[in-house]
């Protein structure tokens, strides 16, 4: 590690945490459900979609229209997967996707998770690009931000029945935030060499004489969404490692930025609509903490280098190249690495089936924690505010007290629920990875033996369940087990965990907001900063030990005794 | 019912149209009309003719070119250094005895160690046009040797062709293997 590498670290996470305190501003009338002076555009848009915005949903009538905007979203995304080979916009003649890929891959785009069993280049066209997966990557991070804002109200405001309109939101969050957003990100992205043309490829003869093809596409404005709404599904099978969506260095730091920022911004939004700014800087602490844990153990153990090639011959100045691009360097792609999993995005600029063992259990438990640091556009906020929940409650236990969080009294139906939502990421995790790691059909997808093998199988669960999407490319995804329960761990990390949240939301909606007292702990301070990672640690990270033990850790200690498998 | 199925169909629909075709089609067009090279894969032209691009990694195999990185992509299942279609890394595991065999034999074609590491081991998309100065370095003499050129000619151009980090900061810094070995074309 050096001084300059540490430098490059902190220039983008500046960037970030300045970028998000205007944002987190600009989003607060979104938050409120205010449409300030673009209401008059959206108005012709509701009447015509026979949407009455002045109409708010309780708890149950929210999370009904998302669960029927997202149930549509599947459907026609699946569809067109199936057809793309008879519609339009396909230079390359792909046919329409089998089955079980159209399955994983339409609940993959749905649920935020981008989860890819394809390679973009070799099974996708334009249009299933452009009019289904990009599609999906703007409305299913909208539909995060919407369900975050249905839950800022609910611990912001006191005695309310109603949530907001779920169309209303997603519509402004698409419209007048991530589509913006995306547009001016996707210039840039272009300015720096991704490419953005309806050719499907280039061919030409090289110096030596030899053929080479070169894939092209609509790529820049996709790749710009894929970050800024944590999706991070790649536009090419190689993702942000892939020299035409990751051209420089300056493009991932552009990533790594866009796909932080609005996790980032909505804590603050929070901290603003609450009346508390610091509580929203108090959750964007504990995010910036264990990112910088992360990207710290991710940069130190690669740049250390691998002893048994090092062994065999390898100059250690340049660390752990295997799976590494050259041109973003060690620290930018440690930074990439630990935010693309701690936000949920799921986009890679190296491959982590070749990180170190230790380097590769960074990404991975960063997933298993809950997705929630920063977590996925909304869903990040939601999950963390599920933590600070549960963090008031435990302490709340240590003195006896009825918790409270905001001045709202945390009781038993709030905590049952949130557990109920906690577990559900354990058991989709550690029960589907169980059940493939004894099921022949699904053990022939590993392709490296020993303790590394079963870290293949449990990062592709832990990925799904959490809607990551990144993965251990080692392991061979396009199977129909693996296809199909991978696709169920998706569905059941998005939906069976944001029920019960609206659930909360629902139930804590309608109680008063209590003045603070003098025993109410405080919950806008370094403290409770401290209390909430550690909860974090404990009831996100705790379960995960002995698989980590089986996996990334055996792998650590045999490397070390000189063992290969 | 119809409260929630008007409102879902009609926004996806809509969203799809707006999202999915004008957007992205109205978007092509201003990339095509401000950044026409970016936007086609930054092709590098001689004489009037496409020779790769300056983003992607080109295989190399004569003894009188600067060579890249290792490569892991493959062609219809078989090994095929560069093929740019199906980038793809070995995605083989830090305790690989795989991927140990084939540093070791990597190691062993370019003389013995130490060698820089880029030399010996794949990227990640296997289309990674760069190599280090220390890699490039290394190649000197072998090249210089085939061509018939001094050493200390090919040596000062490798030198000219370094990349410092982007904007002095971000990055590492590199050579880009296409863009040198058109220079060492031109070189007489």
């Amino acid at each position: 590690m050096t001084w300059q590498g540490w430098e490059q670290v902190a220039l983008v996470l500046l960037a970030a945490v300045l970028a998000a305190i205007p944002l987190g501003r600009l989003m607060l009338p979104m938050a409120r459900g205010d449409g300030g002076a673009l209401a008059a555009l959206e108005r012709p848009l509701f009447a015509a979609c026979g949407i009455d915005p002045a109409q708010a949903q309780s708890w149950r009538g929210y999370a009904l229209a998302m669960l029927a905007f997202n149930a549509g979203g599947f459907l026609l995304l699946y569809a067109l997967l199936r057809l793309q080979g008879m519609l339009p916009l396909n230079p390359q003649g792909f046919d329409g996707l089998p089955p079980a890929l159209a399955f994983n891959t339409a609940v993959s785009f749905v649920t935020n998770t981008n989860w890819q069993a394809y390679s973009g280049e070799a099974a996708m066209s334009h249009l299933s690009q452009m009019a289904g997966l990009a599609v999906q990557n703007f409305l299913s991070a909208a539909t995060g931000i919407a369900l975050a804002f249905a839950v800022m109200r609910a611990f912001a405001g006191g005695g309310l029945r109603r949530l907001g309109n779920f169309w209303v939101d997603v519509t402004r969050a698409t419209l007048w935030l991530l589509l913006p957003l995306s547009i001016l990100l996707g210039l840039g992205f272009v300015a720096l060499g991704i490419p953005q043309t309806l050719a499907g490829s280039v061919e030409l003869t090289t110096l030596e004489g030899a053929r080479q093809t070169i894939p092209l596409g609509p790529a820049a404005f996709q790749v710009a969404i894929k970050h800024l709404g944590t999706n991070g599904g790649g536009f090419f099978g190689a993702n942000s490692a892939h020299p035409l969506e990751g051209p420089n260095a300056l493009a991932t730091g552009l990533q790594i930025w866009a796909q932080i920022v609005i996790p980032f911004a909505l804590c603050l939004t929070f901290g603003h609509l609450a009346g508390a700014p610091r509580q929203g800087r108090v959750l964007l602490g504990v995010m910036l903490g264990f990112l910088l844990a992360g990207t710290a153990v991710v940069y130190a153990v690669e740049a250390g280098g691998n002893p048994l090639h090092l062994a065999a011959g390898l100059d250690p100045a340049l660390g752990n190249m295997e799976g590494k691009e050259l041109r973003f360097g060690l620290p930018l792609t440690a930074l990439f690495t630990a935010t693309t999993t701690g936000a949920s995005c799921g986009a890679v600029n190296a491959m982590l089936d070749s990180l170190m063992p230790l380097g590769g259990m960074v990404p991975l438990f960063l997933i298993q924690l809950g997705e929630v640091l920063p977590g996925g556009v909304g869903s990040g906020l939601y999950g963390m505010l599920l933590f600070a929940l549960l963090a008031v409650f435990v302490a709340g236990l240590m003195v006896g007290r009825t918790p409270e969080y905001l001045g709202k009294k945390v009781q038993a139906r709030e905590v049952k629920l949130a557990m109920l939502a906690v577990l559900v990421l354990p058991l989709a995790i550690l029960g589907f990875t169980a059940v493939s790691l004894v099921l022949p059909a699904a053990t022939a997808s590993i392709q490296d033996a020993g303790p590394h093998g079963l870290t293949e199988m449990l990062y592709a669960f832990s990925s799904a369940a959490g809607n990551n999407g990144s993965a251990f490319g080692g392991l061979t995804a396009d199977t129909p087990w693996l296809d199909v329960t991978l696709g169920i761990a998706m569905l059941a990390g998005r939906f069976a965990y944001v029920v019960p949240v609206m659930a909360i939301a629902g139930s804590l909606a309608a109680k008063p907001r209590l003045a603070e007292g003098p025993g109410t702990l405080p919950t806008g301070g370094l403290l409770f900063g401290g209390l909430l990672a550690g909860v974090i640690l404990i009831l996100g990270g705790l379960q995960f030990l002995p698989a980590l033990a089986l996996g990334p850790l055996a792998e650590h200690f045999s490397l070390l005794a000189g063992k290969t498998f | 019912m119809t409260a929630i199925i008007r409102p879902a169909l009609s926004l996806l629909a809509g969203f799809t149209l707006l999202l999915g075709v004008a957007v992205p089609l109205a978007f092509t067009g201003v990339a095509q009309l401000l950044m026409p090279g970016a936007a086609n894969g930054s092709l590098v032209l001689r004489e009037g003719r496409p020779v790769g691009s300056a983003l992607v990694g080109q295989a190399f195999t004569g003894q009188e070119w600067f060579q890249p990185r290792p490569s892991a992509t493959l062609a219809d299942g078989e090994a095929a250094a560069y093929n740019a279609m199906a980038g793809a890394a070995s995605n083989l595991g830090p305790s690989s005895a795989a991927l140990l065999q084939a540093i070791e034999g990597r190691v062993a074609g370019l003389g013995g160690g130490p060698v820089p590491a880029d030399a010996a081991t794949a990227s990640a998309s296997g289309l990674d046009p760069h190599v280090s100065p220390e890699n490039a370095a290394r190649q000197v003499a072998r090249i210089a040797a085939a061509r018939g050129l001094p050493a200390p000619r090919v040596a000062a151009l490798v030198a000219e062709m370094t990349e410092g980090r982007e904007l002095g900061i971000f990055g590492a810094p590199r050579v880009n293997v296409l863009a040198l070995n058109l220079r060492l074309a031109a070189l007489r």
